[in-house]
């Protein structure tokens, strides 16, 4: 099969015309065929989300595999992963095997299971790290996400474990201790609220904690979901003392504030919580020099009942693949914050780098043809119905600036002018 | 206006034009005939998820008063309960024909919930939500101000003092926004562990002991009400600590400016957050809060449901 994309603008800002064989890009250049218009698109290199809730097994009610996967490819993209706080846990070669299988099963995406650091994310003993990377899963990075492994001498273990085979973890920062009840960003906001508050030391401790293990260790550290201002200047020394160290924000944090809760619409609550307008500044400006590696979407699906509630009853998280795109190119390059160069490179190379997957990343001949075409020009409207099995998106009120028009994984279109492809089987 | 959930969501002219109507209310009051039906063949239900007795038997003769049936139901919930119960709750009652639900309830912006989330249709009113706010003890503690003052509405000038558990406290929180939305001077103090630094981003200046604030000469002074349910679960309270160092204690009331007022939202606990002296000082408006009260809760009523916008 082949495809031809005619008069695409790369992230470089070249006009070519793109041919695909197969799931490979073999030219790039100005082609005599004619093929799909994409003039006024930008042709970057498939999303890769390095923070995705996938909810199976266990809470199927809210997400699937397959419903997650497509809600990926609705949202430009080729590759996700499955965080491990599934029920049962993903803490064993056999669940990651079994959430890899219904990935490959789906043609929508990509799906790169995340294992459990500690068994059943309970914090108290390691999982079987080594097993799940020696599994058809391939796990590279492990992480308790929603939970923080606070334990300092299993996170040292953990980190000593995944160095053996070049593996990473990801750690959800926060320290429970200062956390337990809390509702939203600890301040004023929050006294005059009523609601528990969540202070940044509880983020930033545990940043800062991981970041000596990291250079202690020489393992490679992965910060999910970085939200405060501190939590930035942290990594970004970390980084100068040569740790080995990546971070991801996600799109909530770089556009939103706390300031939504006022609402008590529990839509807007999520763990970490939205910070102040200060934090996203600082999240973009880290973002823009490099502090920050990736955007991760976190998509966090949760089934009405568990929003439509009060705020303090309510579950913590938002969906956000179906946005991402859009809201990353609002904030970042329609801003004139940054080129496209980078947002090619938060949202896919850096990601797929730190995951260790291949085949993402760019477009060039000879590359797996993972592909996000992007219209700069569309906008998202908030209403636009989402192809995830919850609603939980904070944006239901905001329009955002372009929109993902067609995504290309492995070579086939798993969405074409913003509809997804039906496959048979 | 359909519903009263914060008085942030007030302008000051609609403060104003409350306080106002309130006023008119204390009039129906005083008549030997004290009604005046505008609400008749309208359903008030007090839903309340916590105790309270005057907070509730005052919006009840309100809405009796206003010819309004009232119903009220109370139930108990933990806050670790889940939460499809308020949902609920609400549409049933509306099914059944609440025109207005009075709410109280354990959780913070639990009225926003009821009233903003499409759930019924029903007018809301808060009356009192965690600790979030309480905006009718607000509005009744403006109206004792204005009417003892008579301040016309303008607090400009007028320093009140707030004293006690702010942590804890949507008194506190609500007549924090109102006082400052009149145009009055808003001082506080309180054991510094319930005083969070954020209240001065509403307006407040916090002062580190009582003695300290009452040189500041306020015009009128609120003890909050000790809550000793929640106090007794933290064992570094002390009674007597407490009363020695924020207590109105009768020592204290020499402290105070002759024309001053001195205000509680009850119920009291004499002798620790204030003295037998200071409740029935002369100065006291205890009971004209109770009153005031009355006349706020129908006149809110009367905004939301008589038809008036």
């Amino acid at each position: 099969m082949s495809v031809i994309l005619k008069e695409v603008t790369l992230a470089s800002g070249t006009r070519a015309d793109i041919r695909i064989e197969g799931d490979s890009i073999v030219e790039i250049g100005t082609l005599r065929e004619k093929g799909v218009d994409c003039s006024g698109l930008m042709a970057l290199a498939g999303l890769v989300d390095p923070h995705t809730h996938l909810r199976q097994p266990g809470f199927e009610a809210s997400e699937t595999v397959l419903s997650g996967t497509r809600a990926a490819a609705k949202g430009g993209y080729v590759a996700v992963t499955a965080m491990a706080n599934t029920d049962p846990v993903a803490d064993t070669s056999k669940i990651v095997e079994d959430v890899f299988a219904l990935g490959q099963a789906s043609k929508y995406s990509f799906v790169q299971p995340i294992g459990a650091v500690t068994k059943g994310l309970a914090g108290k003993q390691l999982s079987d790290i080594t097993a799940m990377a020696n599994s058809r899963a391939k796990v590279q990075v492990f992480s308790d996400d929603g939970l923080c492994v606070f334990d300092e001498n299993l996170m040292r273990q953990a980190l000593q474990k995944v160095k053996e085979f070049g593996g990473a973890i990801a750690q959800h920062a926060q320290d429970p201790t200062l956390t337990d009840g809390s509702q939203m960003n600890d301040g004023a906001l929050s006294i005059e609220l009523g609601l528990k508050g969540w202070p940044v030391l509880a983020e930033e401790a545990i940043i800062q904690r991981d970041a000596e293990l990291a250079l202690e260790t020489g393992s490679r550290l992965h910060v999910c979901h970085v939200t405060t201002a501190g939590g930035v200047e942290i990594i970004r020394w970390a980084k100068k003392q040569g740790a080995r160290i990546t971070a991801e924000v996600t799109p909530h944090h770089l556009l939103l504030d706390q300031e939504l809760a006022r609402s008590y619409d529990p839509v807007y609550k999520v763990n970490p919580p939205l910070r102040t307008s200060v934090d996203s500044i600082a999240l973009l400006e880290g973002l823009v020099d490099g502090t920050i590696d990736m955007l991760g979407t976190d998509h966090a699906p949760h089934s009405s009942e568990k929003k439509d509630c009060e705020w303090e009853n309510a579950a913590f998280g938002m969906i956000g693949l179906e946005s991402a795109a859009s809201a990353l190119h609002q904030v970042l390059v329609a801003s004139g914050a940054a080129s496209w160069q980078l947002f090619e490179k938060v949202s896919s190379q850096n990601p797929a780098k730190m995951l260790g997957l291949a085949g993402y990343g760019s477009i060039q001949a000879g590359a797996r043809a993972n592909i996000t075409l992007f219209d700069p020009a569309a906008s998202l409207p908030g209403a636009t119905p989402s192809a995830s099995k919850s609603s939980n998106s904070p944006y239901a009120n905001l329009t955002l600036q372009g929109r993902v028009q067609h995504t290309i994984r492995d070579g086939h279109f798993t969405m074409f002018d913003h509809v997804l492809k039906e496959f048979d089987d | 206006m359909k519903n009263l959930l914060s008085i942030r969501d007030l302008s000051k002219d609609k403060a104003i034009e409350l306080l106002s109507s309130s006023n008119e209310m204390s009039a129906v009051n005083r008549r030997a005939i004290k009604t005046l039906p505008t609400l008749r063949g309208k359903t008030v239900v007090n839903l309340f998820y916590e105790n309270s007795t005057r907070t509730r038997i005052s919006f009840e003769i309100a809405a009796k008063r206003l010819g309004a049936d009232v119903i009220n139901v109370s139930s108990e919930v933990s806050s670790a309960s889940k939460g499809e119960g308020l949902k609920d709750t609400a549409q049933t009652l509306e099914a059944l024909g609440a025109d207005a639900i009075v709410l109280r309830h354990p959780m913070s912006g639990a009225a926003h919930a009821m009233a903003t989330r499409g759930w019924i249709s029903s007018s809301v009113i808060n009356a009192g939500d965690g600790r979030h706010e309480h905006p009718t003890q607000a509005l009744l503690d403006a109206l004792t101000i204005n009417r003892h003052f008579d301040a016309g509405c303008d607090f400009t000038g007028l320093k009140v003092l707030i004293v006690g558990d702010l942590l804890h406290s949507r008194v506190a929180r609500s007549n924090f926004l109102l006082l400052n939305l009149l145009g009055a001077t808003v001082i506080a103090t309180g054991p510094k562990e319930l005083m969070p630094t954020g209240f001065s981003e509403m307006g407040v200046t916090l002062y580190e002991g009582l003695d300290q604030a009452l040189e500041q000469k306020p015009d009128a002074i609120m003890m909050l009400r000790v809550q000793k349910e929640r106090m007794q679960a933290d064992v570094a309270f002390s009674a007597s600590n407490y009363q020695r160092s924020w207590s109105l204690t009768e020592e204290r009331l020499g402290q105070l400016k002759p024309a001053s007022v001195i205000m509680h939202p009850g119920p009291m606990n004499r002798g620790l957050e204030i003295s037998n002296g200071a409740a029935e000082d002369s100065r006291s408006q205890v009971l004209e809060q109770v009153q005031n009260g009355l006349a706020v809760r129908m006149a809110v009523l009367h905004h939301l449901l008589g038809g008036q916008s």
